[in-house]
């Protein structure tokens, strides 16, 4: 079964949702709009770095152990590194998460992004994310 | 050259509702006005880190234009953020980019996001992006 996955407000207001799930893991869509435009014709890099950062807490949401309370673990961004290798074109965007290590404290994760194909990547991220006790 | 007439009046930037804050001869500063929507938590109002991100990538851009003095079409290669804190819920964060080198092709930047003291910042920046055209010798 899939673990709960909660997207935050900056997420939904930016219309991030849950496309589909790849073996337990959340792929996340988001169609083109004014609010992720930057300059003319192409995905801001701002939004396109937070739609990773997304995918990649998301994923690392679908990974842990549910605690005995069922209480949510808080998770925290440490940092990010953000590689751009394509314009991001005037259509849906998808992301995924894989979470490289999963420490008690740490985990670390990397996230890619692409449009068409998902072969050709249009950015990356690796991402350290802090993992609280509820 | 002005980095205030810069800001797009559109888009990403508009809906985040950045906006100049104050420039330098190598550096933008861009204002990030709390709002509900921006949250990373509804019941706390703490930001997301993505709006840090969007802020940080376009006072980096416009400090590389203000660094050469006119418009350069330049797309991001790479950006690395360190989140050191949450900003305050309810806190304009100001976003300083600085442009630090620029070579014919690569423009080197770094910066500080913060929302009241620039010595306690919210999250440290460095990065890269490459000039579209190139820089006149």
């Amino acid at each position: 079964m899939n673990r709960p996955v909660i997207l935050p407000p900056y997420a939904l207001s930016l219309g991030f949702e849950i496309d589909h799930w790849d073996n337990g893991v959340p792929v996340l869509g988001c169609d083109f709009g004014p609010r992720v435009l930057g300059r003319p014709g192409f995905w801001h890099g701002g939004a396109i770095s937070g739609f990773l950062e997304m995918a990649a807490v998301a994923a690392v949401q679908a990974a842990l152990e549910p605690d005995d309370d069922s209480a949510r673990r808080p998770l925290k961004p440490v940092n990010i590194t953000v590689e751009f290798m394509r314009g991001g074109q005037e259509k849906r965007l998808y992301a995924i998460g894989r979470v490289i290590r999963e420490g008690r404290r740490l985990a670390n994760v990397s996230a890619e992004a692409w449009q068409d194909d998902r072969s050709r990547p249009i950015a990356m991220a690796q991402m350290h994310v802090m993992i609280g006790t509820a | 050259m002005v980095a205030a007439g810069l800001i797009s009046q559109a888009g990403h930037s508009d809906w985040l509702g950045l906006a100049f804050h104050a420039e330098s001869d190598d550096w933008v500063e861009l204002a990030l006005p709390w709002k509900a929507e921006l949250a990373a938590d509804a019941q706390s109002g703490v930001l997301a880190s993505g709006p840090i991100i969007s802020l940080m990538d376009t006072a980096a851009g416009l400090a590389v234009c203000r660094r050469q003095n006119r418009i350069v079409q330049q797309v991001t290669v790479d950006l690395r953020v360190d989140y050191m804190r949450a900003a305050r819920p309810g806190r304009t964060v100001i976003g300083r980019g600085e442009c630090y080198k620029v070579t014919r092709s690569i423009a080197f930047v770094r910066g500080v996001a913060y929302d009241e003291d620039i010595d306690d910042p919210v999250a440290h920046v460095a990065g890269t992006f490459i000039l579209l055209h190139e820089t006149p010798a």
